[in-house]
């Protein structure tokens, strides 16, 4: 998609509430964070970031924060151990800390926690899961629908909602967002937030790069009369 | 040269992302290591914030910078400004810890309940919130129209028996202060550095105030 820094110089425009930056293949690949960029994002940032992606120690940790970077996002290295989400959580809080789950479908309609680092599902109960990773600190839960994820196909609501029933702290949905009545949906369903890449990066049917994001007036008027003018 | 704007650098909160937006509004800053810097080279003393209040009131104890802050604070001409646990360190205290704050402003901090139900409030008060501002409060509203929104992340709210050091207040569950002045001490309990052209615009107002 182009030059990410002067993506974010749109979205400081464009007022956006928060930005998530995911290095998708920081731990497929074995790899350091890119301190490098993410130094770069932290700077023209003006509103709330969350960093995740290959971040596997408490030293990878204290330096992406002190790059001026609010929250990150632990996946990988929380399936294998909750004890950096503890250690990250007591020293920095627990709304600072963001565990980050992919949830796949079963062809029979279950659901599973996947390890997308190895492309292979998880036996534990994801719901167990995301207990245990709030008991160990964590202040907020990023959902992925990862069958959902790019389609531009809705939200996952029903794994929303089962979520939500789970959860006191706040949640994020991302997969599968393709309109404003998307997002309404999935807030109604119980996310307390909701992220799009694709929806808001994508423009048309042959995927051209065109950086949009709603007005707040316009996402306004969706939760105040629930429809999208 | 150095700046005549100083951030209290205890390892409390995000200081990089305060001096990225002070620096786009043109205003250098520097960190503060020590509480050594005189009051004649100071203008505006920034409290960041992030953490438990124990830990925060701690670090600033065994520094030696309650005492300075305290005493700085005498001198009208130097602003002192907390953000997020920052303005509830310029308090008297907080139900979430045992040490006594600051007490530049008079006021306590209680957590938010979340009272359970299907409509429970979700703890901490995190996202995007609006601020209404009263007349106290009209200078760091300068510049718009309608009530400014900020990003917030907190789980304990500002309480005082009587509303006299309330700036401007949010509503989340309860109504409370969410920006305090009393004199030259002032605090915000949102993020201005986080929240874009309302943090930008409030910051630079903030910086109008100045001697």
């Amino acid at each position: 998609m182009g030059d990410p820094i002067n993506a974010i110089r749109i979205f400081n425009d464009k007022e956006v509430d928060e930005l998530m930056v995911l290095d998708i293949v920081a731990s497929k690949e074995g790899k350091e964070p890119d301190y490098r960029m993410i130094e770069l994002f932290a700077g023209e940032c003006f509103m709330p970031l969350c960093y995740g992606g290959g971040i596997k120690t408490m030293e990878q940790a204290d330096r992406i924060f002190n790059m001026g970077v609010e929250k990150i996002s632990i996946q990988t290295a929380a399936i294998e151990n909750l004890g950096l989400i503890r250690e990250v959580a007591d020293k920095y809080g627990n709304q600072a800390v963001v565990i980050s789950v992919d949830i796949k479908r079963t062809l029979f309609g279950g659901a599973k926690l996947y390890r997308s680092a190895t492309s292979d599902t998880d036996k534990e109960n994801w719901k167990s899961f995301l207990t245990r990773a709030v008991d160990a600190g964590a202040g907020e839960v990023l959902i992925n629908a990862v069958d959902k994820d790019g389609t531009l196909s809705g939200p996952d609501l029903e794994l929303i909602r089962e979520a939500n029933s789970e959860l006191d702290i706040p949640l994020i949905a991302l997969g599968g967002v393709s309109s404003l009545e998307d997002i309404r949906l999935a807030v109604e369903a119980g996310a307390s937030a909701v992220a799009a890449g694709a929806f808001f990066v994508f423009h048309g049917p042959h995927r051209a790069v065109l950086i949009t994001y709603p007005k707040y007036e316009e996402l306004e008027n969706l939760f105040l009369n629930g429809k999208n003018e | 040269m150095s700046s005549r704007i100083k951030i209290i650098d205890v390892g409390l909160g995000n200081i990089a992302s305060i001096q990225n937006m002070l620096k786009k509004i043109g205003q250098d800053s520097d960190r503060m290591l020590e509480p050594t810097v005189k009051n004649s080279d100071i203008d505006l003393l920034i409290l960041p914030g992030v953490g438990s209040y124990d830990y925060a009131m701690k670090k600033l104890n065994s520094g030696g910078w309650t005492e300075y802050i305290k005493e700085l604070a005498t001198d009208k001409k130097v602003q002192v400004m907390g953000i997020c646990l920052g303005m509830q360190l310029l308090c008297d205290g907080s139900e979430e810890g045992d040490l006594s704050g600051l007490s530049l402003v008079p006021g306590h901090f209680k957590k938010f309940s979340s009272n359970g139900g299907a409509d429970r409030l979700k703890v901490p008060h995190m996202g995007w919130n609006t601020v209404h501002y009263n007349e106290r409060g009209s200078w760091m509203m300068d510049g718009h129209e309608d009530d400014p929104r900020y990003y917030f992340v907190h789980s304990y709210y500002y309480t005082h028996h009587q509303p006299t050091y309330v700036a401007g207040t949010t509503g989340y569950g309860v109504e409370y202060g969410s920006a305090i002045q009393n004199g030259n001490v002032f605090g915000f309990q949102f993020h201005p550095e986080k929240s874009h052209r309302f943090g930008m615009n409030l910051l630079r107002n903030v910086i109008k105030q100045l001697c």
